[in-house]
């Protein structure tokens, strides 16, 4: 059990880093062949790294859209980055440090997770449009992370304490290298075997839309074109290879 | 036309219930085997044309991020949802944004996605068949790719880049819409979209000046083929015939005689649109990028203008220097020439408005803001400048400069509620390529998110006049502006509103020598 366990969480592991990295140098060699930023366009690089910042911090444009979703949205995403830097104490070997101790406040972040959640996915189920769109895969996504969260908050909050020295040594174990017993408790095992399932299934998810934004050309580009040449490999070799041509010639042909 | 109904237009813009298929149909008017030919496109639907579409739709997402980007990155967060005119006019699901990409989405997610491949089902990945083909064609042509979708989405995913890549992927297997190809294929023939040859071009020019002097007692010229001019006018060829598109077209010129700089238009490059774009064609937009490049090269102009059209700016601002290497930085053996050639104390290309605007800021223009009085001017940001491309080089340029020019005419200017302008801007509802009259009802309906915020300010503000600087827009308006109770007069360009109020002086001449 507990070699299969960890056989899983390495393997989902594997695939996430792989997998992320994989796309992330797609994104990356595909070439944007024309400039194509979205308005309101930054005329700088300093005003670039405003946008996406205003963009990944704020959700400003989905402020600008739709104020529900941005509010089930921003406090979601938001809970799960305190959710996250609280479950690093878990993994750290060897003495945790002091920040990482003081993070214990964060485990309430699970309550705005858990309502985000759910008003994500009550506009799924009863706003017409978003219905439409929405295929099963969109429906359980969200229900994987409420029940990820869900189980975390009947571990933390309502006494399904699983044996925290055994969760220590298992999180640690699995970083050094030096397994250990995994704990029974089926609550804890089900919280683990989702979250990294969650793992697994980010580079062949929508998930990708968190390397994606970064290399979203309407967001990323500055708007400069007229005063600097912008164009991609393949466009450069048709120009050099003449493949479109106009000759020219000193009279006028027609 | 009769026979179409049209809702009155609602006190305030409501967010339509889905009713779905109520856009189903056939699409726009196919273009004919002659027409596809012409841009090197097969004649006819190819025998195997779904694995060339799969084979097209690779090269697609490896060639363009955006492309590849977007269709990895969507949540369906639904953000976008409302925001289309064609949504909002037709309820039709699939003019949702999302579910307008998503008809390309499932398929690049069938093919090339291992959830898609092994899960299709779980994930809505589905198959190229005909059905989907169908509704390819008919739904891809039922956006003008104006980007309004773009401005909302927490990614920045842009359909307008979507729906370009599905229509270059049916052109490519033999599957193209008339009314753009058969544009594409005139304007590479004869250098404009109208077909109009050199002799018909110089008559129509000839008798503008006629007019204007007739009217204001100057001789303003419209140069054609001037080998010694120093500006290169490149404008949309309905400023030649269209109304009211060719009262702006004598705005510029008389703009151009009070500046006292030389200028000319070009018979070989007389078109400033470039449809090369909305049939998402690289190799189609640079041809008549590089005509442009060829004409300026010939005449021997240090300047470039390009007259009121939407997605000529966005190509030129946006894209001719990717193209053709007009502006800086390109190193072919015609660009260096170019760019020796052109005067960098300009930015190349100019918009009109922005040369306007240069000239009103000097003080060079005097204008009797009264002749303009009976008027209450709106602005409408047309969607490819507002979105697409910039001016004056300031931040937001392209929503302050055309607002400034016509504040310097007019002396009563009102905008439309803030939701529907700038960034927000509706569509006219024509843009992309739809300016057809096959797809007269979309264009309709597509047009009442706009339509309604003119109501608005026509009640609260006494607004009856509508001011853009777009051809489409101007040519779509005077069509659906009747549909709606409004004046089908109302739609004006920005510099038909300074040439109705520019005080014109007859020392040109004199004045042409002391910049020379």
């Amino acid at each position: 059990m507990t070699i299969g366990f960890i056989f899983f969480c390495y393997l989902a592991l594997l695939i996430c880093i792989i997998g992320v990295s994989r796309k992330i140098v797609q994104y990356w060699q595909t070439p944007a062949p024309l400039k194509i930023p979205i308005a309101p366009a930054p005329l700088t690089r300093t005003g670039v790294f405003m946008r996406m910042a205003a963009e990944v911090f704020l959700f400003k444009s989905l402020f600008r859209a739709s104020k529900w979703t941005w509010f089930f949205g921003w406090i979601f995403h938001w809970a799960l980055v305190l959710l996250f830097i609280r479950h690093l104490g878990y993994f750290w070997p060897g003495d945790t440090p002091e920040v990482l101790l003081k993070t214990e406040s964060f485990k309430y972040a699970s309550f705005p997770l858990i309502i985000g959640l759910m008003g994500l996915l009550g506009r799924r189920i009863f706003v017409d449009r978003v219905r439409y769109i929405s295929a099963p895969s969109d429906y359980l996504m969200l229900i994987l992370l409420i029940a990820i969260g869900a189980s975390g908050m009947l571990m933390t909050f309502a006494l399904y304490y699983p044996d925290m020295g055994l969760v220590y040594s298992f999180a640690e174990g699995l970083v050094t290298l030096n397994w250990s017993e995994l704990p029974s408790e089926w609550i804890f095992l089900a919280h683990i075997f989702l979250a990294f399932t969650l793992i697994a299934i980010f580079p062949i998810s929508k998930l990708l839309h968190a390397p994606g934004i970064f290399f979203s050309p309407t967001l990323n580009q500055v708007d400069n074109a007229r005063k600097k040449r912008h164009i991609s490999s393949w466009a450069m070799q048709k120009e050099t290879d003449k493949e479109i041509f106009i000759e020219q010639n000193s009279e006028k042909d027609e | 036309m009769a026979e179409l109904e049209i809702d009155k237009l609602p006190t305030y813009l409501e967010i339509p219930a889905i009713q779905k298929d109520s856009m189903a149909g056939d699409g726009p008017f196919k273009a004919s085997a002659e027409i596809q030919e012409q841009l090197g496109f097969p004649g006819e639907k190819v025998e195997n044309w779904q694995q060339i579409a799969i084979e097209k739709m690779a090269e697609t997402t490896s060639k363009y991020r955006s492309v590849q980007v977007f269709l990895d990155a969507c949540v369906k967060c639904g953000a976008c949802t409302d925001k289309c005119h064609y949504y909002l006019g037709t309820a039709d699901p699939k003019n949702m944004p999302v579910a307008r990409q998503d008809l390309f989405r499932s398929v690049y997610r069938r093919h090339f996605t291992f959830a898609g491949k092994y899960f299709p089902k779980l994930v809505g990945a589905k198959e190229l068949d005909d059905a989907m083909l169908d509704d390819w064609y008919n739904y891809f042509h039922q956006c003008s790719q104006c980007r309004r979708c773009a401005v909302f989405c927490p990614y920045g995913i842009d359909t307008a880049e979507i729906s370009m890549a599905a229509r270059e992927v049916m052109n490519v297997i033999g599957v193209g819409q008339k009314y753009s190809n058969q544009i594409l294929g005139r304007i590479n023939k004869i250098g404009n979209n109208l077909g109009m040859p050199e002799p018909a071009l110089r008559d129509t020019l000839l008798d503008l000046e006629e007019e204007i002097e007739k009217e204001t007692g100057v001789a303003v010229k419209l140069p054609l083929d001037n080998k010694h001019a120093e500006i290169l006018m490149v404008t949309p060829s309905a400023d030649f015939f269209a109304e009211p598109h060719i009262d702006g077209l004598i705005g510029y010129a008389k703009v151009f005689h009070q500046s006292g700089v030389t200028w000319t238009m070009s018979s070989y490059a007389s078109e400033a649109a470039n449809f090369g774009m909305f049939i998402g064609s690289y190799d189609v937009m640079r041809k008549g990028a590089l005509r442009i490049r060829k004409a300026a090269l010939d005449l021997g102009v240090s300047r470039i203008v390009v007259g009121e059209c939407g997605h000529a700016w966005r190509v030129a601002y946006s894209f001719w220097n990717t193209l053709s290497g007009i502006g800086g930085g390109a190193s072919d053996e015609y660009a260096l020439k170019l760019q020796k050639q052109l005067d960098s104390n300009y930015p190349q290309p100019q918009h009109i408005i922005e040369f306007t605007y240069d000239l009103i800021q000097k003080g060079i223009l005097t204008f009797d803001k009264t002749k303009n009085d009976h008027r209450k001017v709106t602005f409408h940001d047309s969607c490819n400048v507002a979105r697409g491309s910039n001016m004056g080089d300031i931040e937001n340029g392209q929503f302050i400069l055309p607002r400034e020019v016509i504040k310097a005419a007019c002396n009563h200017f009102v905008d439309m509620p803030k939701a529907t302008i700038k960034a927000s801007t509706y569509c006219c509802g024509g843009g992309g390529g739809l300016l057809t009259d096959d797809l007269i009802e979309l264009r309709i309906k597509g047009a009442m998110p706009r339509m309604q915020a003119l109501k608005q300010s026509q009640e609260n503000d006494g607004v009856n006049t509508l001011a853009a600087i777009c051809a489409i827009c101007k040519s779509q308006f005077s069509k659906v502006l009747p549909n709606y109770d409004f004046d089908p007069y109302m739609i004006v360009s920005v510099h038909q509103l300074v040439s109705d109020a520019l005080v014109l002086s007859d020392k040109s001449e004199t004045k042409a020598e002391d910049s020379l």
